[in-house]
């Protein structure tokens, strides 16, 4: 049985200017132990999916209008407060983006790093620092006995980062929830960071999910990946597959506009146009008006993911049916 | 190099670090750029890279004079630029304009796309009033955009329009050299491309010289003719981009190019791959020697005695490692 089993979860905005529908119908799982990639631009979508889990999308304006998240037997969009706290923060969490708004700067760094101990687990403070002290040491900070009592302004990015990851670690999660963890460092830094994931992840035998842009990071990474578009999932497969033989344009096109996988000198690939307004309602699949492929058919139904072989599906109706 | 349009003579940027509430002392100083060498030809795509803080929007900063130069010369088409007065300087920059990371903060949001494409041929009277406005519908045009758009205001736009402005913008003066400090990070793959696309395409037409700063080398070995790689204030490693790339000659080049993930996971999975050890060291208190040596794996007791020069390394590329024909 999968560890997570996300089923027609929408999560739409009410906002003055209109409904915009961030997250349209996706259901997807992940297994114990597995690394699951969520790709897609800005505004596809990816991010208001795990918020959504956390439970972490402001209502209002956000509304979760359908769908259901069961994490090992519970619910997580309708179970009670109560059971949500005790999963939440302990055994699923979460790393975001932004190392350097997401710590609070007017606390240390112990305080924060031991606080989901002290609210999950029957520990004194006492032992509670000395696990987040050793939580440090396994992520890679030097010194960590006395650099655990600075303040988040002494670390630099990828060391925030990393302190970022051992307060989501600390508490020993099944499930991690990785939302463009590497985005804001530098190459260098971010290759530390996603080898620190890797064994990290291994010797705690936990789920990942991660969320990025970067297709570089997601065939190292990833055991499977799924690439949404406008608030739905429009390929999903094993890594390997996806990437020697995407089947939905959006993906082949996502993968040709890469400067690295060009010939060097001709003009990069590029996908005309813009992704689409969320706030209109969507006539058919949301690519089509950007799509090379695109036809009448295209325009009649909003495609549904169907597998083109065992493990592989995409929401493409001119490649289900055999024309590209 | 015969005749180069920007030629930058061991520069220096320094800024001082001052402590003290009532009386202000330095107590340190900070070498953000600590001798550059470097020319520019016309036409010429020059990619600089490294990691953040090492000194490459600096760099930038100097070469258009928004900073002052501590020591060494900035010489745009043989005048040296740190020695105009006000008024020279105002006429150079019409041959020297810069393009920003962030087409959100660098866009005046009260003007319309008009007023600010107007701006610059206002301020230095490049055309008559009267034809104010062909010209500026003719750089939209430039930068594939219509010229319907001129009324709006930069909110109406998507990050790759305002970049796209923002370019038309820079071109309004038919500058000789452009500035790109990270003109790509800021937006998506896809839009990425675009805007990629058009830099290229301008500068083979117009004859541009760009400066293109980025931290991703697979933008920059794309998009350059030469790469120059910066640690800490000094440039590393200079050669032509495919070159410097594929066959990195400096151990953090080397880290730098094996840093990047590839997309492609059969690759991916099976190469090795250089993992620095650390942050980059702190410009304020810089380590002796070759500023890298802490980090390097094939660091020596000479790498600590001494800074290597940037010195050639064959006929194109210069290297500044004592140890690159032993590694």
């Amino acid at each position: 049985m999968p560890l997570l089993t996300v089923t027609d979860l929408r999560t739409w905005f009410h906002t003055r200017s209109g409904v915009y529908r961030a997250v349209d119908g996706i259901s997807f799982a992940i297994e114990r132990g597995e690394t699951l990639g969520i790709v897609g631009e800005s505004g596809s979508g990816k991010s208001v999916t795990c918020y959504s889990l956390m439970g972490l999308v402001p209502q209002p304006p956000g509304r979760i209008e359908s769908g259901t998240a069961v994490f090992d037997g519970t619910d997580l969009l309708h179970c009670t407060p109560r059971e949500a706290r005790a999963i939440r923060g302990k055994r699923v969490a979460m790393i975001f983006q932004d190392p350097m708004t997401s710590l609070n700067p007017y606390l240390r760094i112990s305080e924060q790093l031991i606080e989901p101990l002290l609210i999950h687990e029957p520990v004194s403070r006492r032992d509670a620092l000395a696990r987040g002290v050793a939580m440090l040491e396994a992520v890679g900070v030097n010194d960590a006995a006395n650099r655990i009592h600075s303040y988040p302004h002494e670390f630099s990015g990828g060391m925030r980062q990393r302190v970022m990851i051992a307060m989501a670690l600390i508490t020993r999660p099944e499930l991690l929830i990785a939302d463009e963890p590497t985005t804001a460092l530098d190459v260098t830094v971010q290759a530390q960071i996603l080898e620190l994931i890797k064994r990290l992840q291994r010797e705690l035998d936990m789920a990942v999910i991660f969320i990025t842009h970067d297709l570089g990071v997601v065939s190292g990474l990833c055991d499977r990946v799924q690439v949404m578009y406008a608030g739905r999932i429009v390929e999903t497969g094993d890594t390997r597959t996806l990437f020697r033989s995407p089947r939905h344009p959006y993906t082949r096109a996502l993968q040709r506009s890469i400067p690295s996988l060009q010939a060097k000198g001709a003009a990069l690939f590029t996908i005309p146009g813009l992704p689409p307004d969320l706030s209109q309602p969507i006539q058919g699949c949301a690519f089509a008006p950007r799509c090379e492929h695109a036809s009448a058919m295209c325009l009649a139904g909003t495609p549904a993911l169907a597998e083109s072989e065992p493990g592989h599906a995409h929401a493409c109706v001119r490649a289900q049916a055999g024309e590209i | 190099m015969p005749n180069p349009i920007l030629e930058l003579t061991d520069v220096k940027t320094h800024f001082p670090v001052l402590s003290g509430f009532v009386r202000r002392r330095q107590v340190g100083t900070v070498k953000a750029v600590d001798g550059v060498t470097l020319a520019v030809e016309r036409g010429e795509v020059l990619g600089l890279v490294g990691e953040s803080g090492c000194g490459k929007s600096t760099l930038a900063r100097t070469i258009m004079q928004l900073v002052p130069t501590t020591a060494g010369t900035v010489a745009l088409n043989g005048r040296n630029l740190s020695a105009c007065s006000p008024a020279e300087l105002m006429q150079a920059r019409r041959d020297l304009q810069m393009v920003f990371q962030d087409p959100y903060a660098s866009l005046n949001p009260r003007l319309t796309v008009h007023a600010t494409l107007a701006e610059p041929l206002r301020v230095h009277r490049v055309c008559p009033p009267g034809q104010i406005d062909a010209r500026v519908a003719e750089l939209m045009r430039l930068v594939g955009l219509s010229p319907g758009f001129l009324r709006k205001y930069p909110h109406e736009f998507s990050g790759g329009q305002r970049q796209r402005i923002a370019i038309a913008r820079a071109l309004a003066l038919e500058p000789k050299v452009i500035i790109a400090d990270e003109p790509v990070s800021a937006l998506d793959v896809s839009i990425q491309a675009q805007v990629l696309n058009l830099l290229s395409e301008l500068c083979r037409r117009m004859h541009l010289a760009l400066i293109f700063i980025a931290h991703d080398l697979s933008v920059v070995k794309h998009i350059s003719d030469r790469v120059a790689v910066m640690y800490l204030g000094k440039i590393v490693e200079l050669g032509p981009a495919v070159e410097v790339i594929e066959r990195p000659r400096h151990p953090y080049t080397r880290a730098l190019v094996s840093a990047i993930p590839t997309p492609n996971p059969e690759i991916e999975r099976t190469r090795q791959r250089i993992v620095l050890a650390g942050d980059p060291p702190s410009p304020l208190n810089p380590p002796a020697g070759c500023a890298f040596h802490p980090r390097c794996p094939f660091a020596q007791d000479r790498c600590r005695a001494a800074a290597p020069p940037l010195a050639a390394d064959g006929p194109v590329r210069e290297v500044a490692c004592v140890r690159r024909d032993e590694i």
